[in-house]
């Protein structure tokens, strides 16, 4: 096994779909001749050609509406957004023809598109370098929303996004893109969508948390076991579909719940996790559900570190709910 | 309309007074092919009074026509193959008839019934058929054009000698998705022929609302290919331009913007009333150009038509349009938790708890449900 980031995880994800389904082809701003601005499509164009990975004009509708015409033929697309921050002038065409084209059409055509965006922050990046846009995602029926958190996940899980038939929004945590490195495979593998991994196990307090903040989330949990509260770490790895099963199986061995995220916290997507425990396991729980999450102001540029949660922000918060 | 009437006189034309052709410009079509297009564009407004009378008597709930524009659908689908895609607007249901949509599984589609091949997931009109390289009429404006973009390029990149057609009004011409398509089609010479009908009226707002271009032709020069504007009420010349279009595209050529100046003669749809933003002389100047009438002017002069014929085919096609629609307005509706269906390939946990919801209240409140 090599070592990979979760750059070179994407790009052999790429490479190995495209290697075995010549239907699989790669298009947006920049992702051709010169590989991505973040280098994920590097040497693409060079082993498939232009026809199957090329550059397109500078226009996030244009790149998802040909995607799904592209789509909608037989082909297998999976265009770039450059930053997640610019997916809203696509925004009409993922939420009302993207992700209904299957429903509206009575199951008689479906889109089988993979939308690669990178988000988040702590890249000094001010308000459209930074934002985290999952929720909008989340809320639309017909899509599904995988981020992965590192490279051995986005490997497994593009591999499964490509090959699913449904389309796929796929955020990758931009922060820790050259930062997370782990052993890859080489060649083949895949890991479900719909499937949370526990990273940490403990039965004191159950922590949900998904993409750079899982990382945030496990310094935490381990400060908190040095602490002597032990912690169940959830990476959710899809949002949608969400891991009911292993939450509600944490949930009810521990009794409390925080929830992490970096996007804003008015209907985030800790509320939907939130209201979805309350209503399933109520009885279960010892403490309020806690989300440790962004502000509900645009990503400020100068006071990043202040928005973004910490190690030290999810543990107080930890050790808050256990001490309810 | 000052405008309208200047850029008149370079309108492509084949039909000229009284049934007159120019026999230069004649397509040489077969006189089957002829009575063919006669036919389709007959059956397509007669189809239309009789869904807006349903919909007066309350037995459907909206539908939207295509009266006027018949030359400008039906003309320009004859121009493909059967290899080639259409990708309609919500005025193509006559294209749709022509490529072989069966007025059955339309009716069936109008009442969004448990025979409805969309299972009742949309609007009437709003059809799809890949069998028939139909794609899924979407209501937003403008929305399809990028997809028939795709679609060409995929014919492309698949090296298969596809082409596609896609169908939009005046008014998607001031949507972005409209100038992201033409550029994407510029710059990758994709096999596309864009076919705006330009009906002059988008709802209320005129055509001089939208640009402030003379025509909407030109705006193809922008993105670097050609673009001709058609008299859209003439069904040959529609024809004969798409055709030219359409094999330019198949021998590598790219894309065409084709502007097919015509009227709608109805209101938007059964939700609107044009009374109250324009006025009926205009109507009724339009309607003396019906693309319906010119074109039976055209086939009477070549003999193949008379009015003896025209009354028998009128009776018929009424019909076969009563009898069908009595097979199917008492076809009940798809069961209610087919609603959540097709959402995805496979259902999720989410929606099984939810189509239990569905299957709870059907069995207590079904009755109260409006058909």
């Amino acid at each position: 096994m090599a070592e990979m980031n979760i750059i070179q995880a994407v790009n052999d994800a790429l490479r190995v779909e495209m290697e075995r389904d010549e239907r699989v082809i790669v298009m947006g701003e920049d992702v051709g001749r010169f590989g991505g601005v973040f280098r994920a499509t590097q040497g693409l164009q060079e082993r498939f050609g232009p026809d199957r990975v090329f550059d397109t004009p500078l226009a996030e509708a244009g790149i998802v509406g040909t995607a799904i015409g592209m789509a909608l033929h037989g082909l297998r697309p999976v265009p770039e957004i450059q930053f997640a921050d610019y997916i809203y002038p696509a925004f009409d065409q993922i939420v009302n023809e993207l992700a209904k084209y299957r429903y509206r059409s009575g199951g008689q055509y479906t889109c089988p598109v993979v939308i690669r965006a990178p988000y988040g922050g702590g890249v000094r990046g001010g308000h459209y370098h930074s934002q985290s846009p999952e929720a909008y995602f989340v809320h639309t029926a017909g899509l599904k929303v995988v981020i992965p958190s590192n490279p051995y996940d986005a490997k497994g899980l593009l591999i499964s996004a490509i090959r699913d038939d449904d389309p796929v929004m796929f955020f990758e945590p931009k922060r820790m893109y050259r930062a997370a490195k782990g052993e890859v495979p080489e060649g083949e593998y895949s890991i479900p969508l719909g499937q949370a991994a526990r990273v940490r196990e403990g039965d004191q307090c159950t922590v949900l948390a998904y993409g750079a903040m899982l990382h945030t989330a496990r310094d935490a949990v381990d400060l908190a076991a040095a602490k002597g509260i032990g912690c169940d770490l959830i990476d959710l790895r899809t949002l949608l579909p969400f891991d009911i099963e292993a939450i509600l199986t944490s949930v009810k061995k521990t009794g409390r719940v925080v929830i992490v995220h970096e996007a804003p916290r008015t209907c985030g997507f800790g509320a939907e996790l939130s209201a979805t425990i309350s209503e399933k396991a109520l009885l279960h729980l010892e403490a309020p559900i806690l989300r440790i999450t962004g502000f509900d102001t645009p990503f400020p540029y100068t006071w990043e570190r202040a928005y973004l949660p910490d190690a030290e922000r999810v543990l107080a918060g930890i050790e808050e709910t256990v001490a309810f | 309309m000052k405008a309208a009437v200047a850029v008149e006189e370079k309108l492509v034309r084949v039909l000229g007074d009284g049934g007159r052709v120019d026999q230069g410009k004649d397509p040489g079509l077969a006189d089957r092919d002829l009575l063919t297009l006669y036919r389709t564009m007959l059956l397509n407004r007669l189809v239309d009074e009789r869904m807006f009378r349903l919909q007066r008597q309350g037995r459907i709930a909206f539908y939207i026509g295509s009266a006027g524009e018949e030359a400008a659908i039906i003309g320009a689908a004859f121009a493909l193959e059967d290899r080639d895609w259409v990708v309609p607007c919500y005025r193509e249901f006559g294209a749709a008839y022509l490529r072989g949509f069966p007025l059955r599984d339309f009716f069936c589609q109008v009442f969004g019934n448990a025979d409805d091949l969309i299972r009742g997931r949309q609007m009437p009109v709003h059809i799809a058929s890949p069998r028939l390289h139909l794609l899924s009429v979407s209501s937003p404006v403008g929305t399809q054009i990028p997809h028939a973009v795709g679609l060409a390029m995929a014919a492309r990149i698949r090296k298969l000698k596809e082409v596609t057609l896609v169908f939009f009004g005046e008014g998607a011409t001031s949507e972005g998705d409209f100038h992201v398509s033409m550029n994407f089609a510029g710059v990758f010479k994709a096999p596309c022929v864009f076919l705006c009908r330009n009906n002059q009226w988008a709802i209320s707002v005129p055509g001089t609302k939208q640009t402030a271009a003379e025509s909407i032709d030109i705006k193809a020069r922008a993105y670097g290919f050609e673009g001709i504007r058609v008299d859209g009420n003439d069904v040959l010349a529609v024809y004969t331009t798409t055709r030219k279009a359409v094999e330019k595209a198949r021998s590598g050529g790219g894309p065409t913007l084709i502007e097919a100046f015509t009227y709608r003669q109805g209101p938007h749809s059964t939700s609107d009333d044009p009374r109250s933003y324009r006025g009926e002389e205009e109507v009724e100047e339009w309607k003396k150009k019906d693309p319906i009438a010119r074109f039976r002017q055209y086939l009477e002069a070549r003999k193949l038509w008379d009015e003896d014929r025209d009354m028998t085919l009128a009776r018929e096609l009424n019909d076969q349009i009563l009898s069908t629609l009595k097979e199917v307005e008492n076809i009940g509706p798809p069961p209610p938790e087919t609603a959540v269906e097709d959402v995805y390939a496979e259902i999720p946990w989410h929606l099984r708890e939810q189509r239990e919801e569905i299957i709870r209240r059907a069995a207590r409140q079904r009755q109260s449900w409006p058909r």
